[in-house]
């Protein structure tokens, strides 16, 4: 189970704003997928390496060869807001 | 015309039967007839489609076009597209426009005549595109029927004769699960398989771009155009790419099948579903394959687990999305919360849900109980699969519990939505390829059956799944 304190905590971590509604709701939902999750907790796994890419690949090199990067302009193009040729934000709290 | 596969229309452009604009035509007129009532697409790239149409025909001309190149296509709105709006079926990426195509789609060497940008829900998290931010696609068999998902407008775009084939992404199930209940095939390849380069990330050790198509043959020819090391994802495997076609019609004779009884006869499997399968099985014994039953003793933590695994790659992903560089910005005084308006109203319930449950799985105190426990299933799981392929050639499961729900029955259920996945996802949390072939009907709508098998041995895959195709009494026909 998670209280509501614990999902604002973790919204907070998230930056996700949500409304005391969506919270309530939010409880009430992860409470029961937290709980259809926790089966895997009766599986022995004692001893079982995990696995985070099915293809067990480790450290994957290229040449570190230079090529032309994407043009500042292209970049900025989709932006929200642009400043002096930057990306804009809002002040830094 | 839109009555052939894209093999044969890919055949008689290149033998200039047909031109490819025709083609093009074709299928524009097609979608002006049905698009108001399926609503596959968020974005249509009519102007576009003709206009590249055009220049395969002049290369057609002077004797260069691969088969592939030939036919019009839908794409998933997850893949990239340069100048073309990119909006993964969420809000906060509206009218955004990549800058560069994803890697997947060199092989049309940028003149794929791609017809728009297919529903999904909203960053492929979602079995009917209930999840999308703009609109809810409809089932062409059924138009009161969700089309699956998350590839949901791809599958209906390709039921509906909007068009010969299209391109989904598989994470759980997405191109599976929606070609089942739209009665297509659909293939998701062996993890790595094909670049993910430009494909926007969902769980990136789960994403498979994937064929959505008419036939098995279909689907083979667009694996052959989208295979492919690519040095800008590095997943991508350095596997040589084979011929997908050359041992397609070797039949059934000589095949090991394991029909999977944990994905089988389960709860939640229904009657009619399992039927199929059962008869699938009995013919592909009687066309001189061999079945028997297969186990895979931990397919039930397969559901989840991937519930742990997704969701954390979700929250890691889906963390660039902050207003800043694009995509939607909320304006506030202070960046913080800036941050959290525009990630609030950008994305969808279901987006929040599993960002919320993947954070909660990372943070501290937790992450050795859920993410840590999750990714040794996921050992469990491929050390199942390969057990079973020391028997076995091709495992045979249903792709979907059910067929087609009606639209806004799960809607408020996450964990009954959940569920769908349930056959689908042990294959991509072991990386493997399965592919859904139409097996039948039930209650009228399409039931369609899985094939499993192991690492790249796609060709053999589509062998079987050919094989499947000549024993049912199921043929492609446009819909509604």
């Amino acid at each position: 189970m998670i209280s509501e304190e614990q999902v604002r905590h973790v919204a907070d971590l998230a930056r996700l704003g949500l409304t005391d509604e969506e919270v309530s709701k939010m409880r009430d939902q992860l409470g029961v997928i937290l709980e259809s999750i926790e089966k895997i907790s009766e599986l022995d796994l004692e001893g079982v390496p995990p696995t985070a890419n099915p293809l067990n690949l480790t450290n994957v090199l290229r040449p570190d060869t230079p090529r032309e990067p994407l043009p500042r302009e292209e970049a900025l193009r989709v932006a929200p807001e642009v400043m002096d040729n930057m990306f804009a934000v809002p002040r830094i709290d | 015309m839109l009555e052939l596969t894209a093999y044969e229309l890919a055949e008689k452009v290149r033998d200039r039967e047909v031109s490819a604009r025709e083609a093009a035509e074709a299928a524009l007129a097609r979608i002006d007839e049905v698009e108001e009532r399926v609503r596959s697409f968020i974005t249509l790239t009519p102007e576009l489609a003709l206009e590249r149409a055009g220049r395969v025909d002049e290369r057609a001309g002077s004797g260069g076009i691969r088969l592939w190149e030939a036919v019009p296509i839908a794409v998933k709105d997850v893949l990239s597209t340069r100048g073309v709006q990119t909006t993964c079926g969420s809000k906060i990426l509206e009218g955004f426009e990549p800058v560069y195509d994803a890697s997947a789609l060199r092989n049309f060497g940028g003149d794929m005549i791609m017809l728009g940008k297919a529903n999904m829900d909203e960053f492929a998290m979602g079995s009917s595109t209930e999840n999308s931010a703009y609109g809810v696609s409809r089932n062409p068999w059924d138009l009161e029927r969700v089309p699956g998902g998350s590839s949901g407008g791809s599958a209906a775009a390709v039921a509906a004769g909007e068009g010969w084939w299209a391109l989904g992404t598989d994470t759980g199930g997405s191109v599976r699960q929606p070609a089942a209940l739209c009665g297509i095939v659909g293939l998701k390849p062996t993890y790595g398989r094909v670049s993910r380069y430009g494909l926007i990330a969902f769980a990136s050790s789960l994403d498979q771009i994937g064929p959505m198509t008419r036939d098995v043959r279909d689907a083979a020819l667009l694996l052959q155009a989208v295979a492919g090391h690519d040095p800008r994802d590095s997943t991508s495997a350095g596997v040589e790419v084979p011929d997908y076609l050359a041992e397609l019609d070797r039949g059934a004779e000589g095949l090991r099948v394991g029909l999977v009884t944990e994905l089988t006869n389960i709860e939640g499997v229904e009657p009619g579903v399992r039927e199929v399968v059962e008869s699938v099985a009995r013919r592909l014994e009687g066309a001189g394959a061999s079945v028997e039953e297969a186990s895979l003793p931990h397919a039930e933590y397969g559901l989840p687990a991937y519930y742990i695994v997704a969701p954390a790659e979700v929250s890691s992903n889906l963390a660039r999305y902050d207003g800043v560089r694009y995509g939607l910005r909320v304006p506030a005084d202070g960046v913080h919360e800036m941050y959290r308006r525009t990630r609030n109203e950008g994305f969808g319930a279901e987006a929040k849900r599993r960002i919320m449950i993947g954070t909660y799985a990372l943070s501290s105190g937790y992450y050795e109980a859920y993410y840590a426990r999750a990714q040794k299933v996921r050992t469990r799981i491929i050390q199942d699969f390969r057990a079973a392929f020391s028997r076995f050639d091709v495992l045979l499961s249903p792709t979907s519990p059910t067929v087609a729900f009606r639209i806004g029955e799960r809607v408020d259920d996450p964990l009954a939505m959940y569920a769908s996945d349930i056959c689908s996802i042990p294959a991509n949390m072991a990386g493997l390829p399965a592919i859904s072939v139409p097996g039948g009907l039930s209650e009228g709508l399409p039931v369609g059956v899985q094939l499993m098998s192991d690492h790249f041995t796609e060709p053999m895959l589509l062998r079987a799944a050919r094989a499947v195709e000549e024993v049912v009494d199921f043929r492609y026909r446009m819909k509604p």
